[in-house]
């Protein structure tokens, strides 16, 4: 690769698109079915059904403590097929990137995203590359899509919560967020908080052993858990009540949230799961959970219960209940 | 109408009185022009990214320590909690059950 | 710190204060909660449903994002829209609607607003972009306004030539005065906003107590504090008291922060304004003094907004005043709701009618 830059010419299809595929792309994901450099990847694939699954990456900055937009592209699909139960197994990239972009910050993307599909155990097979003149992207942008095997008899699903099933997080709250957001233009602030952005299909996979009959997994990501349970009571038509003392939440985020104003329900997460099973295999999840990786913070944090349909509660640390409801746009420090 | 948060100054103000401050682990700048009498380890509320006032220490531990004592309980008061707590697991027993 | 936090959030100290409040508050009263964080703070821990029957909590105009009025966000709306003009603001301020628009619709057409956590940020912004013009547009009472007054002081410091103030600010005595004033409402105690307080003390409520005779008490945010301070109102009232008291010790001394005030005083002057929904409230307003006219965005970036319009069969200054509780509203939850606020109590997360459609079950109680 001669240009330390990207230029519009590394997207034109011509010798300085070649160059940026062959040195940059297949050089660090290394993948056999990219090496061939054809237009699509010829796989093989187990008996059964496919899980699959899509995402787009924007995020501003592209490197932020804990993680950069690489890792977050290959986790954040990496769990949204795990949620279905699902194995995954392929990966396809597409980046867009703006004119002027250092070589080597994309170079470092790759990396990172080349270590977390290889700690997923996923492999990246395909990919597609565009170039934006300057000023009309932030760096880059990912898209990434998956595709997993879904084991025999795995039916999992958002509308499958039961009154009486209990809700558990695989750790702590806001993590994502915060680190991200303590990185803007006129809030800087400093924490050693570092985004929680993780791969979480080796989790979910000890859960389904652990707790055969779990009725759906979700990864809180956007919108925090508050979007995720209030997505889940809708979907089963059921109520949901969180103990908050039972949330496991970092100080630091706390601190943020008191000094920012925030919700820390509605605070993403990237490396999070929540998992709803019926009652008497609560415990056994949540043993699985805590000896898979990034689990050992897991905890109960909620029950179901069958009306009021849809809603979402509460129960304060003070023992008085309050409804657990969704961000209403974009979250906005205050100091009202 | 105005968040404001109990913080520690981690050191002395500056020369133009800016300091950094601990919030539960988080550090900020702010600024102690409205509290310049505030010094290192003292607890300040802080709003907008100014310090307006010292936490009166001694009096935050003083007054929780008398509202404590309102809430000791009486004999008759931890059997009626009891009696509620049977209650309440009767009826999630009750919502438990398939 | 934790002490300071989870002390005052610490369920066996409140089971204390509920009980006594239970005990206290044998005849029927109503409260006003005058401060939008208070309206927050018993949303969010739930503090409405540990109150006995015979207690009423209303909600008052003290969401400063609230009682902004039309015509003011429409000339923050046309400042921003000037060639070179950068409007940085505190995030409340993004979603309320002015007459026509509001400063994040403004943004999503290019215009340049930014949000910052202190107004001290938006001076960093004018140093690093010399060729812009960076307009801090200024809301809140009381205590926010001091905060701006030093940020005036300090962009004379660092003789900053592209930075300028539009103050929307107001101070509450004066509106508390029209609130007791107005017959529509009765209200039969106070819950004083803490932080205000925390700048101006005790002093400028006296005439709550002294002329109108009724029970007042500054208030902390923490849920103990708000058990605190509707403790205290139930025992004047029960003892026949009309105090002005303080709830909220560790953070209000009864003479106020007398440097915060002192700043407030050298940077504005009172003038009359317009509360939405309220009406104009003399002497409640905040204007620079002439002296800073060269940090004033009045002065720097003049511009004539167009006529503003009021929403037709909003609600909120009733809501305001504390005379009609959220619910009863008629576009409560049906025309209007925190993703389609028509009026501005349900734009803020602090105001009275978002907190209640956030964090209380409006069906059913």
């Amino acid at each position: 690769m001669r240009s330390d830059r990207i230029l519009l010419a590394h997207g034109s299809g011509g010798t300085m698109m070649k160059e940026l595929i062959e040195d940059l792309f297949v050089a660090e994901f290394g993948d056999e079915s990219l090496k061939r450099m054809d237009d699509a990847a010829a796989l093989d694939l187990p008996a059964g059904r496919l899980a699959f699954s899509t995402d787009t990456y924007v995020v501003s900055p592209l490197v932020f403590p804990g993680g950069d937009i690489g890792r977050l592209a290959v986790c954040g699909t990496v769990n949204d097929v795990a949620t279905s139960g699902a194995h995954p197994l392929y990966l396809s990239v597409g980046f867009i990137l703006e004119e002027g972009l250092p070589v080597e910050d994309l170079r470092n993307i790759l990396v990172s995203m080349r270590e977390a599909a290889a700690e997923a155990g996923v492999r990246i097979v395909t990919g597609d590359t565009k170039v934006v003149e300057r000023g009309h992207g932030d760096g880059v942008y990912i898209n990434t899509a998956g595709v997993g095997a879904l084991p025999e008899g795995v039916d999992l699903s958002g509308s499958h919560c039961r009154p009486g099933d209990v809700i558990l997080l695989s750790g702590t709250l806001g993590d994502h967020g915060i680190a991200v957001i303590s990185t803007r233009e006129g809030l800087s602030f400093s924490t050693d908080i570092r985004s929680d952005a993780a791969p979480l299909n080796h989790l979910v996979a000890a859960v389904l052993v652990a707790a055969p009959d779990v009725r759906c997994f979700r990864d809180p990501t956007r919108g925090g858990l508050a979007s995720t349970l209030n997505e889940l009571a809708s979907a089963s038509g059921v109520s949901i009540t969180v103990e908050e003392r039972d949330v496991p939440v970092h100080d630091q985020v706390r601190g943020a949230c008191e000094m920012l104003g925030y919700d820390v329900f509605q605070v993403a997460n990237e490396g999070k799961m929540v998992v709803v099973v019926p009652a008497e295999q609560a415990e056994a999840a949540l043993a699985a959970m805590r000896g898979a990786p990034y689990g050992e913070d897991a905890a109960i944090v909620g029950v179901v219960a069958g009306s009021p349909a849809g809603k979402v509660y509460v129960r304060t640390a003070f023992g008085a209940t309050r409804i657990m409801d969704m961000l209403v746009g974009e979250q906005l420090p205050r100091i009202c | 109408m105005c968040l404001a948060i109990p913080a520690q100054l981690v050191s002395e103000p500056n020369d133009i009185q800016m300091v950094e401050v601990d919030i539960l682990g988080v550090r900020r700048h702010i600024s102690t022009m409205m509290a310049p009498a505030a010094k290192k380890g003292d607890h300040v509320l802080v709003h907008a990214g100014f310090a307006i006032q010292i936490v009166d220490e001694e009096f935050a531990a003083e007054s929780l320590a008398m509202l404590r004592q309102m809430g000791i309980k009486t004999a008759e008061d931890l059997e009626a909690e009891a009696a509620e707590l049977d209650a309440a697991e009767a009826a999630a027993a009750e919502v438990l059950a398939p | 710190m934790s002490q300071l936090l989870d002390g005052f959030r610490d369920p066996d100290v409140a089971r204390g204060l509920v009980d006594a409040i239970r005990e206290t508050a044998q005849s029927p009263c109503t409260l006003m909660e005058v401060c939008g964080t208070h309206t927050m703070a018993i949303a969010k821990h739930g503090l409405r449903g540990l109150m006995p029957e015979t207690i009423t909590l209303l909600s008052g105009p003290g969401c400063p994002v609230c009682v902004t009025a039309n015509a003011d966000i429409d000339l923050a709306i046309e400042i921003a829209r000037q060639p070179g003009v950068v409007l940085a603001t505190f995030g409340d301020m993004m979603k309320v609607p002015g007459s026509y628009s509001s400063l994040s619709a403004e943004k999503a057409d290019g215009r340049d607003v930014r949000v910052v956590y202190s107004p001290l940020d938006s001076l960093s912004i004018a140093e690093r972009e010399p060729d812009k013009h960076v307009v801090f547009l200024g809301v809140g009472f009381e205590t926010t306004a001091p905060t701006v007054a030093l940020t005036i002081r300090e962009a004379a410091r660092r003789a900053l030539p592209n930075w300028s103030a539009l103050s929307l600010h107001k101070t509450v005595p004066g509106a508390l005065r029209a609130l007791v004033n107005d017959p529509d409402v009765r209200v039969t105690g106070f819950i004083l906003p803490g932080h205000v307080s925390t700048i101006i003390g005790l002093e400028p409520y006296r005439f709550l107590a002294d002329e109108y005779g009724i029970p007042s008490v500054i208030t902390g945010f923490e849920p103990v504090d708000v058990l605190q301070g509707v403790w205290m109102l139930t025992k004047q009232l029960a003892e026949g008291r009309a105090e002005v008291e303080i709830a909220y010790g560790r953070g209000v001394s009864a003479g106020g922060n007398p440097t915060a005030v002192a700043a407030m005083e050298e940077a504005f002057t009172a003038v009359d304004a317009e509360w939405r929904g309220i009406g104009v409230i003399p002497g409640t307003g905040l204007a620079l003094r002439p002296e800073f006219a060269h940090y004033d965005a009045r002065v720097r970036v003049p511009v004539t907004p167009p006529a503003p319009r009021e929403i037709k069969g909003c609600q909120c200054g009733d809501v305001l005043r504390g005379v009609l509780l959220p619910f009863d509203c008629k576009l409560f939850g049906r025309g209007c709701t925190p993703e389609h606020p028509v009026g501005p109590c349900m734009v803020s997360s602090e105001g009275s009618c978002a907190a209640y459609y956030r964090y209380t079950d409006y069906g059913k109680d």
